[in-house]
């Protein structure tokens, strides 16, 4: 059990990241539909500048800066030029996948060298094992590798900067009722243009996830459609950086469910394709629940999708 | 600086942007094919002669066209609704794989039926993917646009277990593919090209009267403008939401039969082949117009087929011609603001003649 909840871990890492991607985009009330395409766009720079240089923070960085471009086309779009923000996110996943898959190409079935890989092994306490009962139930959490503890900080960070500073809170003013924002003299486009790039920066770092530590090879479409799954949780864990974190451990689990369940010698064999299912299944399963239960709590920020035109007001 | 809406803009203030917004792509998509390392002109004369050069690349090119253009007026019905249909892929994924059914498992059916009987199943499959996603936003306002991506997903799943497992022919040893169609399930060709290229134009002409002049196509219109209006004019919204995916899901289906049963001649991924996304482009940028679908898919093909050639002669991957629709669609997209507003730079005199 310990090493599958590991696992789920791992596996639910991209996920976290790519939920507080769409989290940012869409409290700043903007509903993006790009995110797997600016995973894949991390997940691809990633590489490429780990195999140049064979620098772990190099390569984050380049995944979180093409990440951010990808974000910057999308908010100049739909920000400055009040493009449909469904089309033109759907535009940029078409974009960052075609881009990805043509940068990507020459990189196929190339592995990382062990010196870089080892940049990601995971790391334990040394006297979490000594504790008694506890010990093995930290491990899922504390014997992981520098990336995931990454995505702790930053959901951690994210919480503390939405709930309790005073940018988190015009933050939201800006997703709940961006006129009303305005008024207040919340420079919104601004607020726009900064979460959907650090929306845009966080989608990166899940594709490169994938592709430096997951995986850790070069595969076409390595997101294999978390980015969707991802907008999908951000409704499921309602908009709250700790939920995220949560729905994605939850969904990791069930994606190596598949895997996981042919050695478990069950009497009735799934097959894997089925099995496959699962995660997208579970997806829709997501959002019905979300529609029916429509509680004043779990409600998407009331301005997301509305462009916003101050000469229009 | 001021961005001021523009009060009616006329059809050539409407063309001269357009225009622009195809010259900011040429231009951009050059920029890209320099980074390349290639020569842009080259390229873009090799596309174009790529695609319209001789007959038979002509003939490739209309061929291409084809799926694009029901796959769009598919999109285009949900679309007109305001409901994001981007499950295309699925749809024709599951109208092939109904349509393959027929073609090669059911044997009791007389031979010149077989092929009717293709397209109704095709229809009816690909249009039941499509309401799944309609049913839960109907009665529970699910989001569609995620509804339908996740059944492309479990639908190109449900074909790899068909190719892998029950569906596989065993006479190809070691190699997972479905069995080719008899002869009696495939499409007849007519001038060359076959009837799946003429079915795509009567179906433009269909949807055109449909939108237009039936009253069901007039409540699609209405619900996609307002749904309270709708609701006001006492029309049964989740029936025209349910009813309309039907025909929406069911049109790509039957793209997926014509490809199956004209192109791939069994059940196999390609039937589907990114027609699904790239309708979602074609149909976005016609303006939701069933006639200028055929106009934008028949640039699109030129896009795609020249995409395919320039691969083979100037050793540009395929996945090139994928980057080069995204940014085509980032400046079509970009021009729409144009189309809405007109920028006007204040400076002192103009302000004060404005005054007066």
């Amino acid at each position: 059990m310990i090493p599958f909840l590991k696992n789920a871990i791992i596996a639910g890492t991209p996920l976290t990241f790519g939920i507080l991607g769409a989290m940012y985009n869409e409290k700043a009330g903007n509903l993006n539909l790009g995110i797997e395409g600016m995973m894949l766009l991390g997940a691809v720079a990633g590489f490429q500048v780990a195999l140049l240089t064979m620098n772990p923070v190099l390569a984050l960085l380049a995944a979180m800066v093409f990440g951010a471009l990808g974000a910057l086309i999308y908010a100049f779009l739909t920000v400055t030029l009040r493009a449909n923000q469904s089309v033109t996110g759907l535009a940029l996943t078409i974009f960052g996948t075609g881009l990805s898959r043509f940068w990507g190409k020459r990189l196929m079935g190339t592995v990382l060298p062990e010196s870089f890989s080892r940049n990601f092994r995971p790391l334990s306490l040394p006297f979490l094992s000594k504790i008694p009962v506890l010990g093995p139930i930290l491990s899922v959490f504390l014997e992981q590798d520098l990336f995931v503890y990454l995505s702790y900080v930053i959901v951690i960070l994210s919480g503390i900067y939405l709930y309790h500073t005073r940018f988190g809170l015009n933050l939201r003013a800006v997703g709940e009722n961006t006129a009303a924002a305005d008024a207040s003299g919340i420079n919104v486009t601004l607020y726009k243009y900064v979460h959907i790039l650090i929306g845009g920066a966080l989608c990166g770092l899940g594709g490169a996830y994938l592709s430096l530590v997951y995986v850790p090879s070069w595969q076409d479409n390595i997101t294999s459609g978390r980015g969707w799954i991802a907008i999908a949780l951000v409704i499921f864990t309602s908009w709250n950086p700790y939920r995220a974190f949560w729905g994605a451990f939850l969904f990791g689990g069930l994606d190596i469910v598949g895997f996981r369940i042919q050695t478990l010698n069950l009497p009735i064999t799934i097959n894997q394709h089925f099995l496959r299912m699962l995660p997208y299944l579970a997806t829709m399963l997501v959002i019905i629940i979300g529609a029916v239960r429509k509680s004043s709590s779990h409600m998407p920020p009331k301005d997301l999708g509305n462009p916003y035109f101050r000469e229009e007001r | 600086m001021q961005i001021v809406k523009r009060e009616g803009t006329s059809v050539k203030q409407v063309i001269i942007i357009r225009l622009i917004a195809i010259m900011a792509a040429i231009v951009v998509s050059g920029i890209f094919i320099v980074f390349l390392g290639y020569n842009p002109v080259q390229v873009y004369s090799n596309i174009i002669s790529g695609a319209l050069g001789s007959k038979i690349r002509l003939k490739a090119t209309l061929l291409e066209m084809c799926p694009l253009v029901i796959t769009s007026l598919g999109i285009l019905v949900a679309f007109k609704m305001k409901f994001w249909n981007i499950g295309g892929e699925g749809q024709i994924l599951m109208g092939a794989f109904a349509a393959t059914y027929v073609a090669l498992f059911v044997d009791w059916l007389p031979k010149p039926l077989v092929l009717p009987v293709m397209f109704i199943v095709g229809f009816l499959t690909g249009g039941l993917w499509g309401v799944i996603p309609a049913f839960f936003k109907a009665r529970f306002g699910a989001n569609e646009t995620i509804m339908t991506l996740m059944l492309n997903y479990i639908a190109t799943q449900w074909v790899t277990y068909l190719q892998y497992g029950p569906w596989r022919d065993p006479s190809l040893k070691g190699f997972a593919k479905i069995a080719n169609f008899p002869d009696y399930a495939l499409l007849p060709k007519l001038f060359g090209i076959h009837i799946g290229f003429y079915i795509s134009l009567a179906l433009v002409a269909i949807i055109t009267w449909f939108l237009r002049k039936t009253k069901r196509g007039f409540e699609i219109a209405v619900v996609g403008e307002s749904v309270s209006t709708a609701r006001y004019a006492g029309m049964d919204i989740s029936r025209i939401i349910i009813a309309t995916m039907l025909l929406s899901g069911g049109l790509c289906g039957i793209t997926g039969v014509i490809q199956a049963a004209g192109v791939n001649k069994t059940l196999t991924m390609n039937v589907s082949s990114g027609y699904g996304f790239t309708a979602v482009i074609t149909t976005y940028l016609s303006g939701l117009s069933a006639p200028r679908v055929l106009v934008v898919s028949f640039l699109f093909a030129i896009l795609l087929q020249g995409g395919s050639y320039i691969q083979s002669a100037l050793q540009i991957p395929q996945a090139a011609a994928d980057v080069l629709q995204g940014m085509i669609l980032f400046c079509a997209l970009g021009s729409e603001f144009f189309v809405r507003y007109k920028i006007r730079f204040n400076r002192k005199n103009s302000v004060s003649s404005e005054v007066k």
